[in-house]
């Protein structure tokens, strides 16, 4: 791949990356989440196309405008979220789309030699009559690589391959990869846990920002350098000063003992009047489902959350909200917005009670007023109330989520993932925005992905793993190789 | 100065866009009226005056009474990305039920009325409430549950009506169902009055207009249909709310059964085991209601009814027989959504 670029409304993801890929290679690619290799591997498989720079397959450029045309190109995909059909078997979900046979009769015999061909190969066996749902992660994995072989693919990208196995899995797994290997295969394996790099790939290429940073032998690249490559140094001067915090500002936030397993196990913590709190960690780390447990967004299994010292009885959302607990979730669209609603019918859904007449009609007035003042207030490009926040961009999009929750009388936010997919301006106004809301007096949590935020915008950083709060660090200590091998699990 | 002309190209955009969205609007409402306008001369025209005389219009507008109450509650549920198959069904049990009940109070007049009327909303709810229970607790599909309830009202209504219509011992009924009001005004026009069911049918549709756009619940039913998530993380009781709709879809089948009963004087199992139920969901969506949810009117689905309603008049004016009438309400019913589809896109791009 040369010169790759790539860009989304208001994102640069990809600048220009060149990456090669040798036969009969494990190439290692690493880097923050947001550095662009979700971006890379999507348009290596044909997912999407890139704006520039050009693939060479055996040195010969390659057309790759469809993940079809991958496909016979030879080159195998295996997503993190994997691709099988639920209800077939391992037979059915290896030939899917190339079913042997004549007409529209499927050979059932030669569809199943040649599965069995492909796990004998791989020195795979597991059951192939019953439906992959029933089968674990690491079978079904096993079946993604058993089904992009039998395609012939040469080029292998697993993302996160070994996120979800055990430890005797990922043994299994890596014996795979060698044996791929030994075929002649080159494979690009995608991973966060850098201790099990050494174990299986020959370079690694480390990403960020959209641009291959450095590319080095696994030899030549100690740990604590790929984590300095990853990070890099970065402008940081976009970020508000933050509110000195007061010696006596009381605990707004108590959190104690909180548990939703599988993904929140055991969490306490405490956030003050006017503090802002980072929870940094790794994607699948657990920091969204603390904030969603804390909101009710998912009922805790036990654990107690207090506001301002009174405990909460959480059955759901309402309660969280009666609380004075905001929730800004990470994904606008799916879980912030009623796209096909108006800007106006967005701000005032969570408190429509306050916009209520006497004869328990809505107000209309009384909602455009509101809605105009928070379009000022938080500069919100759009050309009126009555506009679908469908047509705004992602940045006002997430200024109308904060206007909702400003509309009520929230004295605890929840930001997950707050600047996700907006531009640097809106960033700034977003950030300038949280740094208001704790001057008055608020506490904020914010899960984000992006170190520069955590550092710039935090407080106190907690770092998760697993669950679990694993660090503690006060803003003076917070450097980045501190969080990331915290959140790595490397030993620092 | 750059504030200023910031200001001031917001505000001129923001002029632009409302008169945008009052073309649009005007072109879809002012397109509809006009689209019935000319249908209707065409159609006058060809059945020999027949169709605008205010007789026929009144028969018109009476005979889509019950499918356009019918629809009036099926548009609640589909807004909600729902969809209530047990309408028709739930006509003939209530109008059933009803019969019964009247025939076997002891007091008549007008608390007579009330009493049945109360009875068959109560009904109406309760399958209603049923329909929602398996869908709010268990997530199940609308589709399956109400599918179940149709058969099990059809079923009751038979078993006990012994699958002969019940009839109503009192006649004090008689007026609801075929009276009429404002006499004196519509003389003139040589007409008896206003039918009394054309009354319940404007009451209701006005009532429920009111409650879908004006009030809190309203807006929820839109949030729900919209973004199920969205709403429950702003602390709309997702559960109450679509309860709600399934319990008032239940409402107005009663509130149909009841003016059918009144209508014919007897309360039969066979009234709404027909195409009510189908005819009901196709004016909500030909009146501009998605499938999918968030988006509605009950005004688009009273022009819905009626357009339908209009359809089956001319037909019959135009001694069409009734296999090819269904051939034509099929192909209309498909045009008309085919059209709403093209017009959005239009407008998208526009």
């Amino acid at each position: 791949m040369r010169g790759i670029g790539k860009s989304f409304p208001g994102v640069r993801a990809l600048d220009g990356v060149t990456l090669n890929l040798f036969a009969g290679e494990v190439l290692a690619l690493v880097g923050e989440n947001g550095a662009g290799k979700s971006t890379l591997m999507k348009i290596l498989a044909g997912a999407q196309p890139a704006d520039s720079g050009e693939i060479l397959i055996d040195g010969k450029p390659a057309q790759i405008d469809s993940p079809r045309a991958a496909e016979l190109l030879g080159i195998g995909m295996i997503y993190q979220e994997f691709n099988l059909v639920p209800e077939l078997n391992a037979i059915d979900n290896i030939v899917l789309g190339s079913e042997p046979g004549r007409g529209p009769f499927i050979n059932e015999r030669q569809a199943r030699e040649r599965a069995t061909n492909v796990f004998a190969e791989l020195g795979i066996e597991l059951p192939l009559n019953v439906p992959v749902a029933r089968l674990s992660v690491a079978q079904q994995q096993m079946i993604e690589i058993a089904k992009v072989l039998s395609r012939h693919a040469r080029i292998i990208v697993m993302d996160e391959p070994s996120a979800a196995l055990t430890d005797r899995e990922v043994d299994r797994l890596f014996a795979i990869i060698k044996t791929l290997q030994a075929r002649g295969a080159g494979i690009i394996y995608i991973s966060h846990r850098l201790e099990e790099l050494p174990r299986i790939a020959g370079r690694i290429t480390v990403l960020r920002d959209g641009a291959a940073i450095e590319t080095r032998t696994i030899d030549a690249f100690p740990p604590d350098e790929i984590i300095r490559a990853m990070v890099g140094r970065r402008l940081e001067s976009h970020f508000p000063e933050l509110p000195v915090l007061r010696a006596d500002a009381p605990v707004m936030l108590s959190v104690q003992n909180l548990f939703h397993v599988p993904m929140v196990n055991g969490v306490s913590f405490e956030v003050r009047s006017g503090e802002i709190v980072g929870l940094a960690g790794l994607v699948g780390a657990g920091r969204t489902e603390i904030v969603r447990a804390i909101a009710g967004a998912d009922i805790p299994d036990r654990g107690e959350v207090s506001v301002r010292g009174k405990p909460l009885r959480v059955h759901g959302p309402r309660d969280a909200i009666a609380a004075g607990i905001a929730f800004i979730t990470e994904d606008r669209k799916a879980q912030g917005l009623v796209l096909g609603m108006s800007v106006r019918e967005n701000v005032t859904l969570a408190h429509l009670r306050q916009f209520q007449n006497r004869e328990l009609l809505i107000d209309r007035d009384k909602e455009e007023e509101a809605t105009d003042r928070y379009i000022e207030e938080l500069r919100i490009r759009t050309p009126s109330p009555e506009q679908l926040v469908h047509n705004l961009s992602g940045g006002n999009q997430q200024k109308v989520v904060l206007a909702k929750w400003l509309v009520g009388v929230a004295n605890v936010f929840l930001f997950d993932e707050p600047t996700r997919g907006i531009d640097i301006g809106a960033k700034a106004e977003i950030y300038n925005l949280m740094v208001n809301l704790a001057q008055n007096g608020a506490a904020i949590v914010m899960v984000s992905s992006e170190l520069p935020e955590v550092l710039g915008m935090s407080h106190r950083i907690l770092v998760v793993r697993g669950g679990r709060i694993v660090r503690e660090l006060s803003r003076a200590d917070a450097t980045p190789d501190a969080v990331i091998a915290a959140a790595t699990g490397a030993a620092a | 100065m750059e504030q200023a002309q910031i200001h001031a190209d917001l505000t001129t955009q923001a002029k632009e866009d409302k008169a945008k969205q009052a073309r649009a609007y005007w072109m879809r409402v002012g397109g509809a009226i006009a689209l019935l306008i000319v249908i209707a001369l065409l159609v006058n025209v060809a059945a020999k005056g027949a169709f605008l005389e205010p007789g026929n219009i009144i028969r018109v507008l009476r005979q889509i009474t019950y499918g356009c109450i019918l629809a009036v509650g099926e548009t609640f549920v589909i807004i909600t990305a729902g969809i209530d198959l047990s309408v028709g069904s739930l006509i003939s049990l209530s109008g059933v039920v009803m019969a019964m009940f009247a025939n076997s109070m002891h007091f008549g007049g007008f608390p007579l009325i009330l009493a049945t009327l109360i009875v068959g909303l109560a009904l109406g709810a309760g399958a209603g409430y049923i329909n929602a229970l398996p869908v709010v607790k268990l997530n199940l599909p609308p589709f399956i549950t109400t599918l179940a309830m149709m058969l099990m009202a059809e079923g009751l209504s038979f078993k006990l009506s012994h699958g002969r219509p019940v009839p109503l011992e009192s006649g004090d009924f008689q007026n609801t169902g075929i009276g009429f009001f404002l006499g004196p005004l519509f003389s003139t026009l040589h007409l008896p009055g206003l039918p009394i069911p054309i009354i319940w049918m404007i009451v209701i549709v006005v009532a429920s207009s009111v409650l879908l756009m004006r009030t809190r619940f309203g807006r929820y039913v839109f949030a729900l249909g919209g973004n199920e998530e969205a709403a429950r993380l702003a602390g709309v009781n997702v559960a109450t709310v679509k309860t709600m709709v399934y319990v008032i879809s239940g409402m107005c089948a009663a509130v149909a059964g009841f003016l059918l009963m009144s209508l014919f004087s007897s309360g039969s199992p066979q009234t709404g085991t027909g195409d009510e139920m189908l005819e009901a969901i196709a004016a909500v969506v030909v009146g501009g209601t998605s499938l999918m949810g968030g988006r509605g009117t009950i005004v688009g689905t009273f022009f819905g009814a009626l357009l339908i309603g209009m359809l089956y008049n001319v037909m019959n004016l135009l001694s069409i027989e009734s296999y090819t009438q269904k051939i034509v309400l099929g192909a209309v019913i498909l045009l008309a959504v085919v059209i709403d589809e093209l017009r959005k896109r239009y407008l998208r791009r526009a």
